[in-house]
């Protein structure tokens, strides 16, 4: 099993179960489990949603949208059936997540998913994991028979007159498909290409029907909030950003690992006291606070507050919270060749700025690092992202853009040394062969 | 006459009928023929079409789409050596160039004996647990170069055994750390 880590500064709501053997359904039973869903069965729709406006939940696969907000968007009156789909593609490099949550805790996805289904009147919920997610997806798959055989999916779940049913689904291997078009086409047994919005998911999604789609991890906590209450559980966080965050914690940190903590939690220390510093007392280069795709943060930029708006403030994103941690000694043009290197090989193609863009920069910046390079290189690179931005159909051409963006613009001097023929002062790996 | 076995025949005639539409199925349904099979052979995919009632064109179309649905057959024991940006901060290429070495084959070779292949991959979501490498469905997590003989060997005296790469046996852990 992957290592659990723990600090004191945590605040344990989502993992809460998580190394308490939950994924058997009378652990999960034992410690509470489907009381609130229970909850939500005996109370009209509107009191689910207006709990979750006031618990301040923001989407936790990057985007940070206001789950409530996001579920009241659902049409109450419609003719086709409404589905509520889980996005367990976790994809995002530095996001490791959801992952634990599969492991740990698979019954709170399938409690928030019911919950989910409640308040916008859905009957069909889908749980969509990564195709290299396979042993997860069979731990899920035996909660979901679990929640069958006990009634709690199902005709009549939990004995009421209400249904809902669950599908846990296969993906196959693409980042893309963790955009929520994308993953809707894929789930339609199509390719993971996105799709031109308006109109939103939540009026015409999977099969033409209202949709809503969230992350597992928002899916996940939804049964806490009820639990604890919507108030009690953004009291945890910062202003509108409510609750806990699981983050992912990795690269050059001495304690890696998933740690809990609240929303607003201040970066630097997350950095030098739950993870334990830089790893072999180096010095810090670099942190991406949210996933490969969010700018890099310079080591005087992270004295902020963890939540979507201080990190937005900071010039990067909290994104899907995935934190890499970069030492002195890491050559950031090879950085960054390796994050576009990712974005190029994950573009769908669909869209002509994000298709070519990626290529030339992946182009660009390995003739960069190979010492080839010429100063014009640097505007061109930083010219060929700017023209992505904003135009494309999905945020991949821009998660593809912003990071390189801000490894040029942030680390200017760096790549200026690897000109005139010098090779990387840093890093022996060249070659890179991801097709 | 199916290409699939008796089992694997029925859990498709159920995946088939568990929809609101047919062709929800297709994605695992393709994950999951290869994984008996070892690939999407000709054969596979034609049987995937009609099984779903849309023309093999139509299966080619999406299946080259996605990264893990490969076309030509694979080593029984699958390595996907992930460098993404937390792996390749914890050494992964040093990973990666040790399991090129010691098999002796480059990104998407396949041993001659068949035993092994090796591939690098993007991200496996095992970050926080760096560098990490899945032997088909099975992960291993912190690594360094030294590990992987040990793991090459595990795999070769499992190889008499017969091999189901359908399922995962999991996690590996820092077992053989």
């Amino acid at each position: 099993m992957p290592r659990l880590v723990s600090h004191p500064d945590e605040v344990k709501i989502v993992s809460r179960r998580f190394g308490k053997g939950a994924a058997r359904i009378d652990r999960y039973l034992k410690l509470g489990g489907y009381e609130a869903a229970k909850k939500c069965l005996a109370q009209e729709p509107e009191w689910i949603i207006e709990e979750l406006k006031a618990s301040s939940l923001r989407g936790r696969g990057g985007a940070g949208f206001p789950t409530g907000m996001k579920w009241s968007f659902v049409p109450k009156q419609s003719t086709k059936p409404k589905y509520v789909l889980v996005n367990g593609d976790e994809s995002e490099p530095g996001t490791c997540k959801d992952h634990l949550i599969f492991l740990h805790d698979p019954h709170a996805v399938i409690e928030g998913t019911i919950i989910a289904g409640l308040a916008i009147g859905a009957k069909l919920g889908f749980i969509y994991l990564r195709g290299e997610y396979r042993y997860l997806l069979e731990i899920m798959e035996k909660a979901v028979a679990d929640a069958y055989k006990h009634g709690f999916l199902g005709k009549n779940i939990f004995g009421s007159e209400t249904e809902f049913q669950i599908i846990t689904q296969s993906g196959a291997g693409a980042y893309e498909v963790g955009e929520e078009s994308a993953l809707m086409e894929s789930l339609e047994g199509k390719r993971g290409v996105p799709r031109i919005k308006p109109p939103f998911p939540a009026v015409v999604g999977l099969y033409g029907g209202p949709t809503v789609i969230n992350n597992a991890e928002t899916i996940a906590t939804v049964p806490h909030i009820i639990a604890m209450g919507g108030a009690a559980y953004a009291a945890v966080g910062s202003p509108r950003n409510g609750g806990t965050r699981l983050f992912s914690l990795s690269g050059h940190v001495e304690r890696p690992g998933v740690y809990e903590l609240p929303m607003g939690y201040n970066l630097k220390k997350m950095i030098y006291e739950v993870g334990g510093g830089v790893r072999g007392g180096r010095g810090l280069k670099a942190v991406i606070p949210g996933g490969s795709s969010t700018p890099v943060l310079l080591p005087e930029e992270i004295d902020i507050g963890m939540d979507f708006d201080q990190v937005g403030k900071a010039g990067s994103m909290l994104g899907s919270g995935g934190v890499v941690v970069i030492d002195d000694q890491t050559c950031i043009v090879e950085f960054a060749l390796r994050t576009i290197s990712f974005y190029q090989h994950e573009s769908c193609g669909w869209c002509i700025p994000c298709r070519e863009g990626t290529d030339w920069l992946k182009k660009s910046l390995t003739r960069f690092h190979g010492g080839f390079g010429s100063a014009s290189d640097i505007d061109n690179i930083q010219y060929l992202a700017e023209n992505m931005l904003g135009r494309t159909f999905c945020p991949l051409g821009d998660a593809a853009a912003m990071p390189i963006l801000g490894f040029v613009k942030k680390f200017r001097k760096e790549f200026e040394e690897h000109l005139g023929g010098k090779a990387c002062p840093f890093a022996k790996h060249l070659d890179l062969s991801v097709v | 006459m199916s290409v699939f076995s008796p089992r694997l025949a029925a859990r498709f005639d159920a995946l088939v009928a568990k929809y609101p539409l047919k062709r929800s199925a297709l994605v695992p349904m393709l994950l999951y023929a290869q994984d008996e099979v070892g690939y999407l052979s000709d054969a596979v995919i034609a049987e995937v079409a009609a099984r779903i009632g849309i023309s093999e064109l139509d299966v080619r179309n999406v299946a080259t789409y996605y990264s893990m649905l490969r076309f030509k057959p694979a080593g029984k024991y699958n390595v996907q050596v992930c460098t993404n940006i937390s792996c390749m901060l914890r050494g992964a290429y040093d990973v990666y160039e040790r399991f090129q070495q010691e098999l002796a084959i480059g990104n998407k070779g396949v041993t001659p004996d068949g035993l092994f292949s090796l591939e690098e991959v993007e991200c496996i979501g095992a970050c926080s647990w760096a560098p990490a490498i899945q032997v088909n469905y099975e992960y291993h997590d912190e690594l360094n170069p030294e590990h992987v003989p040990g793991i090459i060997a595990g795999y070769r005296g499992k190889a008499g055994a017969p091999s189901d790469r359908s399922s995962s046996p999991g996690w590996k852990g820092a077992a053989h750390a």
